[in-house]
């Protein structure tokens, strides 16, 4: 039992939540760009927390389903289509074998998500399946997927569909503000240097994936060249001397040379996921503590949020 | 020893008087006690350690701890390593066919030092190495301190493909390739070992603090370990 990729589009790569503990062998930890929509994917289709999923970078993906099983798509702005038929995000829906389902392009976020039923079933590397092109690891043989890929899935007979409430749903805008957590070498940018860096706008840059965003913008100096190669955190922003930030992703090398300022908050590096060439940033700084406070909260939200119970017989958008 | 914030789940510790400057073997040992003790400390709070040359960045769950958690096990660690007898790493030796056949930048190296490429070699592996990191790609280790003498930057114009196994040299700074990648590192030789192997486990033969030796071989016993001469090597 099993799906078939008829077209993977620009960029679709099996994830799940990441790989962890393994940054002492170099690993990265990869898993979605918006964790987000990839945990809403989860549950529409009642699946435990960080099953496998599809992650479909800007679009034009089309699969075959060789087994009866439920679908969801959340994330990005791309139109879904199952048989040709317009059909909605952030909902499940039942789907029989030989059932097609398409993505076209986006126009507003980059990353969508595809899950199915008891996730996609394939064999873990490093304890995870997260794929990371750049390692060559995870997913099917550590690569994108390709036309005519073949992905294990579990049957599923049940055909109840949730949604996700209208409230609950991201707004996916091209202008965003990412709080950072100061931190590292902070200290190495003076006051006119974070003033630059905190009241300025950036924007992305053609030089974004899974690895990190290159933002442009007013250049920001650090008083050091470089430092001893430490630790990077996601989200790290590290400043080369070119002045123009790189915030660190999903995909970043495990240790780095370049000054850092601080951190963006893993609640807005989904939201920086989502972005396009062209699109703005502005940073805010917050504290640790602050960081704290908004993870919890989010957290709570997301699992006090129950999915609304949807008539299986109406597919058709509105 | 000083703790920075790195992010919202991430404390980095530097370790030495110059946060992030200086290298050191003790440095170095110090940073491997620390990664030793925080897993027991931590436990299912602890997500990640990264060890680097004089830090240790300490990734947690913000959802199950906090910074101040995290501090206190910091300094707890310092108490219980420094009460701990300093064990001795381990030595690992690593086999080297150093010829200019495996060596493409073995000549042009010996030259800019003016030494013999047998003084090149010699030099090489009569040091002991430290791990000082794993990065850049699984299994890649960075490998300190070359002697000065044979000492050398990095190529201005970086390679396409370093070949798997390759011996480099850049700055004071030695490493074999895990894999076949770009690089802009010196090479001097191959290394039949395989250092990143997804199926082995472990997966990799050195960690963060071993340390490490070099010993020549003639091109016969580095094809018997399954050593492989890339095509062209230029």
């Amino acid at each position: 039992m099993s799906i078939k990729i008829l077209n993977p589009g620009i960029l679709s790569l099996l994830q799940d939540a990441g790989r962890f503990g393994k940054h002492q062998i170099g690993l990265t930890s990869g898993g979605p760009m918006d964790p987000l929509a990839f945990h809403w994917a989860n549950r529409l289709c009642d699946n435990p927390v960080g099953a496998t999923a599809i992650e479909i970078s800007v679009g034009g993906f089309k699969m075959e389903s060789q087994v009866d099983t439920r679908i969801a798509v959340t994330g990005g702005e791309m139109p879904v289509k199952i048989n040709g038929q317009d059909v909605l995000r952030w909902r499940s829906y039942a789907i029989a074998r030989g059932d097609q389902i398409e993505l076209g392009y986006s126009q507003r976020g980059c990353r969508a998500y595809l899950a199915v039923s008891g996730g996609f079933q394939v064999e873990p590397e490093f304890g995870s399946n997260a794929t990371v092109v750049r390692e060559k690891i995870g997913g099917l043989n550590g690569a994108p997927l390709t036309p005519d890929a073949v992905i294990p899935c579990q049957a599923d007979t049940q055909t109840h569909c949730w949604q996700v409430p209208d409230n609950e749903r991201p707004h996916y805008s091209k202008h965003i503000t990412l709080r950072v957590i100061p931190g590292y070498q902070d200290h190495s940018f003076d006051r006119i240097q974070q003033r630059l860096f905190f009241h300025n706008t950036f924007d992305v840059s053609d030089r974004c994936d899974r690895m990190g965003y290159r933002l442009t913008g007013p250049q920001v100096h650090s008083s050091i060249e470089g430092i001893l190669s430490e630790g990077i955190c996601l989200g790290a922003i590290q400043v080369p001397a070119d002045g123009q930030p790189i915030v660190l992703m999903n995909d970043r090398q495990t240790i780095g040379g370049y000054p850092k300022i601080g951190s963006v908050l893993s609640l807005d590096l989904a939201k920086l996921a989502q972005l396009m060439p062209g699109d703005k940033v502005n940073f805010a700084a917050i504290t640790i503590d602050r960081a704290h406070n908004i993870l919890h909260l989010a957290h709570s939200r997301f699992h006090a949020t129950s999915l609304e119970s949807v008539d299986e017989t109406s597919t058709q958008d509105d | 020893m000083k703790i920075h914030v790195a992010g919202e789940n991430a404390l980095i510790v530097y370790f030495g008087e110059r946060a992030g400057l200086d290298t050191d073997p003790k440095i170095s040992a110090a940073v491997q006690r620390m990664t030793q003790a925080l897993p027991t400390l931590l436990g299912g709070k602890l997500i990640d350690l990264v060890p680097s040359y004089a830090s240790l960045l300490v990734l947690f769950d913000p959802l199950q701890t906090d910074h101040l958690a995290i501090r206190k096990a910091i300094h707890a660690a310092t108490q219980q390593s420094r009460a701990e007898q300093q064990q001795d790493s381990r030595l690992v030796v690593l086999p080297a066919y150093y010829a200019e056949e495996s060596g493409p930048d073995l000549r042009a190296l010996a030259e800019r030092a003016e030494l013999s490429i047998d003084d090149v070699i010699a030099l090489h592996q009569s040091t002991e190495y430290r791990v000082y990191a794993i990065g850049f790609a699984p299994g890649f280790a960075y490998l300190g301190q070359v002697d000065e003498r044979i000492a050398a930057p990095r190529l201005s114009t970086p390679r396409q493909k370093v070949p798997k196994g390759a011996v480099a040299i850049a700055d004071r700074q030695t490493a074999v390739y895990p894999a076949a990648s770009p690089g802009g590192w010196n090479l001097i030789g191959l290394c039949p070992t395989p250092m990143f192997n997804p199926k082995a486990e472990p997966s990799m033969p050195v960690a963060v603090g071993d340390r490490i030796k070099f010993k020549a071989i003639e091109r016969e016993e580095f094809l018997s370990l399954g050593g492989q001469l890339p095509e062209v090597l230029v």
